[in-house]
């Protein structure tokens, strides 16, 4: 039985090895045209900064592949054969499967503005376009980054530590606020302007025009006004890598479409991670589009490729962000505006050289999600206070037992704990 | 039939090839402030003053002198710290560290190795070249112990001068985190007052020279019968008092710290090996090799000394002779003045500041078997947030991977780590922290590799 993986990122390498220590004799083959080994995309901003060296963005010795006896093949597909079941490369013979996972990722957002081809316009997604950002940004000074988002505020920190003045035009009011409730979004805002980031908000790409070299040497911008740079950066989101399925009978809506074991309409053919979207009976169809979701749905459609049941489950859902200085987690459900029924309660303080929060959101007497900035929560701890329906009251009384900030750090449940007890008061006494 | 796609990068970037991992050159040169362009003055003018007065200058020897050489050059050092890391954005700016050279095995860290790893040989065994450089301190050594100063004295002073002001650059580098200040300010602190001032303090009272934070095994001779019987029978009980320290420090103190504790109390918080390892070695953590390999050779040379040293000492005690010599006086060369001085701190720009610790250090080797065995300090993971970045295991300085725990949501007990918390520091998803309450039940590994 030869499995066949396409991506060697999280979902990709995670289902590969699942598959390996499931089948000890099945053949398992890794391709992946960007680099020879898995590697931490998330990490690509410090090697761009030059904190690591790429090796350091390895999570696995090189060693490791050989003695779990798993092929990799560095080469780009071109065309997926599905009648013969078969892959056909860039270079060198097509690979047959018996069974094929794609694990192609994301690729950043393009919406055909006027100019996104020129010299100097990339997004950041791989390895590739880190090169290119280094060409880029040699002898440059402005550059444009289009889109409020993680990796927009990531790729302008990248900038600026080369040097280059960098405007950032976001398309929300307020920073991020299509993630973040308006407090947190708020400090963040304030976080990047104190930076010295050039925020333009409420304001979008229109069309980036090119110089006399041919190269991007300014943009329009939505509202008219002309931002001379020669480096333009479009981080408007990402989209399921389903380039592969084109001309294919596989269905695709948003990303590959799998059901909950991760399997496509076509027999022996599988997706996990950013390029999958999962359709479920009686609820939306989701598209997960981060590192532990990628790790989760990798490790089911292994399993269920060597031949086990699986079915994956998002979970109480979490995540975390660095935004420059400023660490985000966030556990449960907090959308970006209060559901009926909700109530939010938000503690922020100045803090070293910034401001620091946190957000709890309770409904139906039960806390639902958690929202911190600039301080660190224990994530099985939230994930059991969650799961559990426990009471904002109990969460309150037993805060501490979340925290995880590093030891002789100044405490803050004797701020936080009265501070939200009054805004629950608040909240029930209106009601 | 579906038509064949283009291919789809116009970059195939071969990394294992290319080394890739510098997609730039070096960062253009920074344009520095006043702040900065006053404090590398003064930096300047202490170092050409140390210069002239090695050369002959008639104010070499007298507390002008010694004022304006090194420890203006320190102030000047130190102040640029603080000018620097202000101008810099908030945060651990670890920027450039793989691509300056003397942060990764270039040119100018080649150099410093070998002066470094040479002045240690002159200090150790050639200490008459030193003699302009020694009186240059005379000053400052007939003000604490009443006598001019010798090798040992400037090696000190030079000691807790380095530690002093790389202590500003750590404390400046980690401004935002109370737990690196906190144990910055208690090496520079033990450095300072415990092995320097007061053992200087005490020669110039007439009373033994104590060194109260270093005792057996890392102080080798601390339990030879030759010291124990000399500090016994000095006039004035300070002598007993010592041996008595030692003894509990060593067999009491040790045990029960680390065991709340773990390591961590006496390797990055007291010991001057750790102390220098901390601040001027700070910028070399990320050299230190994560290999399994280095792992391996790891275990065997630690225990290998420890074993050593513990023969030593009892042979001495137990069957004194021609052996038991021997065994002490190389070991005294080999171990306490090659391993420990020139390799442990000349190799700092090659192999890291730890070099010492993890290979050979017995104090350390007990310790971590303590650690490893019965301690409560471990550092914990945070469920699923690692996304397997690498800053942790890249600035360990121990050279543990500590990612491959962190990504697998494991606890890590190790008996090498010094508990310096870096790694907590440097993590972007707040995924470790260091632990020394009483042991929760432990939580599973989320996947199993």
């Amino acid at each position: 039985m030869h499995v066949v993986v396409v991506g060697n990122g999280i979902a990709g390498v995670t289902a590969a090895l699942a598959v390996r220590r499931l089948q000890p004799t099945w053949q398992v083959t890794l391709v992946s045209g960007e680099s020879t080994h898995h590697y931490s995309r998330p990490a690509l901003m410090y090697l761009f900064m030059g904190h690591m060296r790429y090796q350091d963005l390895k999570p696995y010795p090189d060693a490791l592949w050989q003695e779990q006896r798993i092929t990799l093949r560095r080469a780009w597909v071109t065309r997926l054969d599905l009648e013969g079941r078969r892959l056909e490369l860039a270079e060198g013979a097509p690979i047959a499967w018996d069974r094929l996972l794609l694990a192609t990722g994301s690729r950043p957002n393009l919406f055909g503005w006027p100019g996104q081809e020129l010299p100097g316009v990339q997004g950041l997604y791989d390895l590739g376009d880190l090169a290119r950002l280094g060409e880029n940004v040699r002898g440059a000074t402005r550059a444009v980054v289009v889109g409020g988002g993680l990796i927009g505020i990531e790729l302008a920190e990248m900038l600026h530590s080369r040097g280059l003045h960098v405007t950032l035009l976001a398309r929300e009011r307020s920073y991020w606020d299509n993630v973040l409730p308006p407090e947190e979004s708020a400090l963040v805002t304030r976080l990047v302007r104190a930076a010295g980031f050039d925020l333009r908000l409420e304001t979008e790409l229109k069309e980036v025009v090119a110089g006399p070299d041919g190269r991007a040497a300014a943009v329009v911008t939505s509202r008219g006004e002309r931002l001379d740079c020669s480096v333009v950066g479009l981080t408007a989101g990402v989209r399921p890598n389903v380039e592969l399925a084109r001309g294919t009978t596989l269905a695709v809506g948003r990303g590959l479409l799998v059901d909950r074991s991760l399997r496509t309409n076509v027999p022996d053919v599988f997706a996990a991670g950013d390029c999958a979207e999962l359709v479920r009976p009686g609820e939306r169809n989701l598209v997960q589009q981060v590192w532990y979701t990628g790790k989760q749905q990798g490790e089911c459609v292994g399993r269920v490729i060597a031949g086990e049941a699986c079915e994956h489950e998002p979970g109480i859902w979490f995540n975390s962000a660095k935004l420059l200085d400023l660490e985000y987690q966030t556990y449960g459900t907090v959308l970006p505006s209060p559901q009926p029924g909700e109530t939010r309660l938000w503690w922020e303080r100045p803090d070293g050289h910034g401001e620091i929060g946190l957000r709890l959101v309770v409904r139906d007497g039960a806390v639902t999600g958690f929202n911190a900035l600039g301080l660190r929560l224990r994530h099985r701890v939230c994930e059991r206070w969650i799961q559990e329906r426990a009471s904002p009251l109990h969460v309150l009384a037993h805060l501490e037992d979340a925290h995880f900030d590093p030891e002789l750090f100044r405490r803050h449940e004797a701020e936080i704990v009265p501070t939200l007890l009054a805004q629950l008061d608040l909240t029930r006494s209106a009601a | 039939m579906s038509r064949p796609l283009p291919v789809v990068a116009t970059f195939v970037v071969d990394e294992e090839r290319a080394g890739f991992g510098a997609p730039l050159e070096a960062p253009p040169p920074r344009s520095l402030d006043a702040a900065e362009r006053a404090a590398l003055a003064i930096f300047g003018l202490g170092c050409l003053s140390l210069v002239v007065q090695l050369a002959g200058a008639s104010i070499a020897g007298t507390w002008p002198g010694l004022l304006s050489g090194l420890p203006l050059a320190a102030l000047g050092l130190g102040l640029y710290f603080r000018a620097s890391f202000r101008a810099a954005p908030p945060g651990i700016r670890h920027d450039d560290v793989a691509r300056r050279g003397i942060s990764s095995r270039g040119v100018t860290a080649w150099v410093l190795g070998v002066v470094l790893t040479g002045f240690y040989t002159v200090l150790y065994w050639f200490p008459s070249h030193l003699e302009r450089a020694t009186a240059l301190v005379d000053p400052l050594a007939l003000a604490l112990s009443g006598r001019p100063a010798d090798g040992w004295f400037l090696y000190g002073f030079l000691y807790t001068l380095a530690v002093s002001v790389f202590g500003v650059r750590a404390a400046m580098k980690y401004r935002h985190n109370r737990y690196q200040l906190a144990r910055t300010a208690s090496v520079v602190f033990f450095q300072l007052g415990f092995a320097f001032l007061l053992p200087q303090l005490l020669k110039g009272l007439r009373r033994p020279e104590l060194y109260l934070t270093y005792f057996w095994p890392l102080k080798y001779d601390a339990l030879f019968p030759s010291s124990v019987k000399a500090l016994w029978q000095t006039p004035g009980g300070l002598g007993m008092f010592m041996v008595v320290w030692g003894a509990v420090a060593t067999f009491v103190a040790t045990p029960v710290l680390t065991y709340f504790y773990g390591k961590r109390w006496y390797c990055s918080w007291v010991c001057g090996c750790g102390g220098l390892a901390e601040t001027a070695g700070d910028a070399f953590r990320q050299l230190s090799n994560k290999s399994d390999r280095a792992w391996t050779i790891e275990r065997w040379t630690i225990h290998g000394v420890l074993v050593l040293i513990v023969v030593t000492t009892a042979l001495l005690w137990l069957a004194p002779g021609e052996l038991s010599n021997t065994l002490a006086r190389s070991y005294g060369f080999w171990i306490g003045a090659l391993f420990s001085g020139v390799i442990g701190v000349g190799f700092y720009p090659l192999l890291g500041s730890r070099v010492w610790c993890r290979f050979g250090c017995p104090m350390a080797a007990i310790l971590g078997l303590l650690q490893r065995t019965v301690s409560r300090f471990r550092i914990t993971t945070n469920g699923g947030q690692c996304m397997s970045c690498g800053n942790c295991s890249t600035f360990c300085e121990m050279g543990i991977d500590v990612r491959a725990y962190a990504q697998r949501g494991e606890d890590i007990v190790r008996a090498s780590c010094v508990g310096c918390g870096v790694c907590a520091a440097v993590c972007p998803r707040g995924v470790l922290r260091l632990e020394s309450g009483p042991a929760k039940a432990p939580v599973p590994p989320v996947t199993l590799l």
